[in-house]
């Protein structure tokens, strides 16, 4: 330890080191963790199960299963892919939702074919907003918008959105914990992303 | 004469364009998809410009911050962590 001070874990840990701390006996450690996971989980929970209080349970749960699986958790994935893979496996379990069959393409178009002349090209183009979100005071409410939106989406594009972009997992992550191949994934989060998208437009555009 | 290829392969129109955008954002375009689509932007302000909401789109995605736990949840995952290390085996069944 640096200088001899015990030092407390603080938020720029990595996942890796609390969890050093955490099977050193650390509590703050674990305090840490919960609070970086367990609001994404409990929304990725219920995507699952039919209220949040079930969704907050079987976060709890998950939670209690990590501890007790510290000592065997041998580090092959990261620590955030092997929590949400309890995390979704006890969610399905709850929700008794069968392992999805993944029916994804529902031809849903990124932008509303209404906007296209017949050869195809922009009748109505994209409205202007990307300048305004160089504002910052904007662009929070830009992410505000976008955080309702999320919930908004259908339960599979939200998952992904939520774990690709909110969460920043990669595509192999999501895939992982989702069980969805590589290409359904593609299609929920080009589905998910463009509704985002078009909400903004919707909201904050100018012609 | 326009070159063989741009006979052989059909243009990417705005309809298709928008379509193509995560997997390109993804790298999950073939190389000639990928030619395809850039040679659209390069001649469309339009997509060129949805494009680049779809990225600031993301951006402002990933700022959203989950809420923060109250103090009483804290709690009790102080309470939750406590009981584990007093006993790590409570309720799991005996093997």
């Amino acid at each position: 330890m640096r200088g001899g001070h015990k030092l407390s874990p603080v938020e720029q840990d990595t996942d890796a080191e609390l969890l050093g701390r955490l099977r050193a006996g650390d509590e703050q450690a674990f305090v840490v963790l919960v609070r970086r996971h367990h609001a994404a989980m409990v929304q990725l929970a219920s995507s699952f199960v039919p209220s949040v209080a079930v969704a907050e349970e079987v976060a709890q749960d998950t939670w209690v299963a990590v501890l007790r699986g510290i000592s065997a958790f041998e580090g092959r994935s990261s620590l955030r892919t092997w929590l949400l893979r309890i995390l979704v496996n006890r969610a399905r379990t709850a929700g008794q939702r069968e392992r999805r069959t993944v029916a994804v393409g529902d031809g849903e178009p990124a932008v509303d074919a209404a906007r296209f002349d017949e050869t195809g090209h922009w009748q109505y183009p994209p409205e202007r907003w990307i300048e305004e979100a160089d504002d910052r005071l904007s662009a929070a409410k830009m992410a505000d918008r976008i955080r309702s939106a999320i919930e908004d989406l259908p339960a599979r594009q939200r998952e992904v959105v939520t774990l690709r972009d909110v969460e920043g997992l990669s595509s192999e992550e999501v895939c992982s914990v989702l069980e969805i191949s590589e290409g359904n994934q593609r299609v929920l989060l080009h589905r998910g992303r463009s509704r985002l998208r078009q909400v903004i437009e919707t909201e904050f555009g100018r012609p | 004469m326009l070159p063989k290829f741009r006979l052989r392969h059909r243009d990417v129109v705005c309809q298709q364009a928008v379509e193509l955008v995560t997997d390109y954002l993804e790298g999950a375009l073939s190389w000639a998809d990928r030619r395809r689509f850039e040679r659209h932007l390069a001649g469309c302000p339009h997509c060129t410009e949805y494009l680049a909401q779809m990225r600031k789109t993301i951006e402002l995605t990933g700022s959203v911050r989950p809420d923060d736990l109250s103090p009483q949840v804290q709690d009790e995952f102080i309470a939750i962590y406590r009981q584990w290390r007093a006993d790590p085996d409570a309720g799991r069944p005996a093997s």
